[in-house]
């Protein structure tokens, strides 16, 4: 049974990781220090992405209603974009999830994106772990508004679910990379809007010539039409689903490699033949794409953009 | 580490022009805001002040109802034993109904003279001052 003083212990712990007082470790130590955790309980996490607006929290609200009315517990962390200008934000899923007040089965927690660019913030994942170690049995993740290349989610969830909305598009944009890829269901919310059946058709046509078996499903969030379906395809797939641990670890490993690279590269930059290339494009000796070509074979050939 | 503020309309008050500009100007000063909307009990309020872990609860009412909510707010926060989490208000408050306010331990009232470069450091100082990070109460302290 999870207790208020366990929603305000968790609070606390993800504020200490998310604003950089305490790593996980420690943040986790705290948390079962307390007590009342269960050592090494596990969560199946849940990852709903999509488009800005497109019925993401509303939809979270309905899935908390559904999984509670099942007798599961469930934590949220719902991420909304930080200021590039200010760092500042106005957090404002939670505007749709509040009627769960006062069930201390439900923790919902609001994240800022910060400086992170993938649609989660920096510290979700920690979140998450400790949302875990809290005895949640289900953690939903909403990433940020996304469009079709913050897909940090893989890292994550278990299990995707990609909403989308009528009339976004055609069906080339199910054929382009990102989004479409890391879905494990579709939504096609909004279908009380013209064009829902086109584009569940488009997704259908677009599943069936790939490799998965994707099942596209249509919600009318606000009224919970369609929901009962959608929570039975989550209940089949919970736990089914391990090509996400591939993808998620194949995202990871590639996410990490750019990072490396790009610090490795930040600090040749430093290096002195780097800084007489740099040099020689400041007096005008050579051109800029002379200059990237030559700090390129610095740092160990040629790497063309495509 | 960026101050965090809950901004909140309770009760039947429909008004939430102010509450947006507030949460709003709050943002542009690079505080992050949780705004829940409206029509939120003290129930509501209060689960996710302790579920946002913020600083700051700030309540906006115009409608006059100010003398019930504020006192469940407080002792619904008491209750679970929340004693670091800092309430204001704003809105429509008679004068004279402020120092009862704050006898109940909200903090700060800011009517409709406040501008929002008032609100802005008004919460600045208050979270130095009142609020629970030893980090931030030091580093306001140096400053
Ligand atoms: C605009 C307005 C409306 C609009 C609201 C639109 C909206 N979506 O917000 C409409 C026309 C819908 C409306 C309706 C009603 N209204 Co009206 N309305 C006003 C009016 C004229 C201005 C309010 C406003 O938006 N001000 C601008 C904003 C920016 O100012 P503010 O909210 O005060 O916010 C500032 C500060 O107070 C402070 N602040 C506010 N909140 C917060 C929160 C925090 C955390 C902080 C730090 C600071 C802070 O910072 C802001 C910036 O300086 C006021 C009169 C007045 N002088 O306030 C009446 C007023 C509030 N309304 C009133 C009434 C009676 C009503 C109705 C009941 C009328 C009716 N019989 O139908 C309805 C009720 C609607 C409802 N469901 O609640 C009365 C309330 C009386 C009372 N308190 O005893 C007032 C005071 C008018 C009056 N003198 O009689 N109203
Ligand atoms: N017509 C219609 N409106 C909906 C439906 N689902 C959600 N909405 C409305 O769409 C608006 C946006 O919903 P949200 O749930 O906030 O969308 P979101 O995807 O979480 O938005 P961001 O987090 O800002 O990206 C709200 O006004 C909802 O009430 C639906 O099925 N049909
Ligand atoms: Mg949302």
């Amino acid at each position: 049974m999870i207790s208020h003083r366990v929603h305000r212990d968790l609070a606390r712990a993800i504020s200490s990781v998310e604003n950089r007082i305490v790593e996980l470790p420690a943040a986790l130590r705290a948390l079962a220090a307390h007590g009342h955790v269960p050592a090494s309980h596990h969560s199946d996490v849940l990852g709903v992405t999509g488009p800005p607006g497109a019925g993401k929290s509303t939809l979270v609200d309905r899935l908390i209603e559904g999984l509670r009315t099942a007798g599961e517990t469930v934590a949220v962390i719902a991420v909304d974009p930080s200021s590039p200008f200010t760092n500042g934000a106005v957090l404002g899923d939670r505007v749709r999830m509040q009627r769960h007040a006062g069930d201390p089965g439900v923790f919902i927690r609001s994240m800022a994106s910060r400086e992170a660019g993938g649609g989660l913030a920096p510290a979700t994942r920690d979140a998450v772990r400790l949302a875990e170690a809290a005895g949640f049995d289900v953690v939903i993740v909403e990433t940020v508004g996304v469009g079709q290349i913050e897909l940090e989610v893989v890292a994550v969830a278990d299990l995707i679910l990609v909403v989308t909305v009528p009339a976004l598009g055609d069906s080339v944009q199910t054929i382009k990379a990102g989004l479409t890829e890391i879905a494990d269901i579709f939504v096609v919310n909004m279908a009380d809007r013209a064009g829902a059946n086109r584009t569940a058709l488009d997704l259908k046509h677009m599943v069936h010539e790939g490799r998965r078996d994707i099942p596209v499903l249509q919600t009318i969030a606000q009224d919970g039409t369609g929901l009962p379906e959608l929570l039975a395809t989550i209940a089949e797939r919970r736990g089914a689903e391990d090509s996400n641990a591939v993808r998620a670890v194949r995202f990871e490993v590639v996410r990490r490699a750019r990072d490396a690279a790009a610090s490795a590269a930040l600090a040749l930059l430093n290096s002195p033949d780097a800084l007489a290339v740099l040099e020689r494009l400041r007096a005008h000796d050579i051109t800029r794409n002379d200059a990237i070509d030559s700090l390129l074979t610095i740092f160990g050939g040629p790497v063309h953009a495509h | 580490m960026p101050i965090k503020v809950l901004v909140t309309k309770p009760g039947l008050d429909g008004h939430d022009r102010g509450a947006k500009i507030v949460a709003r100007a709050l943002r542009d000063a690079g505080m992050e805001v949780v705004y829940t909307g409206l029509h939120q009990t003290p129930e509501m309020i209060v689960t996710a002040a302790i579920q946002e872990d913020v600083d700051v609860v700030g309540v906006s009412i115009l409608s006059g109802a100010h003398m019930t909510i504020f006192p469940k707010i407080m002792d619904l926060l008491k209750a679970r034993e929340v004693d670091d989490i800092v309430v204001i208000g704003g809105g429509v408050i008679q004068d004279a109904d402020i120092p009862k306010l704050k006898a109940l331990g909200v903090r700060e009232i800011f009517n409709a003279e406040a501008t929002t470069q008032d609100l802005i450091d008004g919460i600045e100082r208050i979270v130095a001052e009142y609020g629970r990070d030893r980090t931030r109460r030091a580093a306001a302290h140096a400053r």
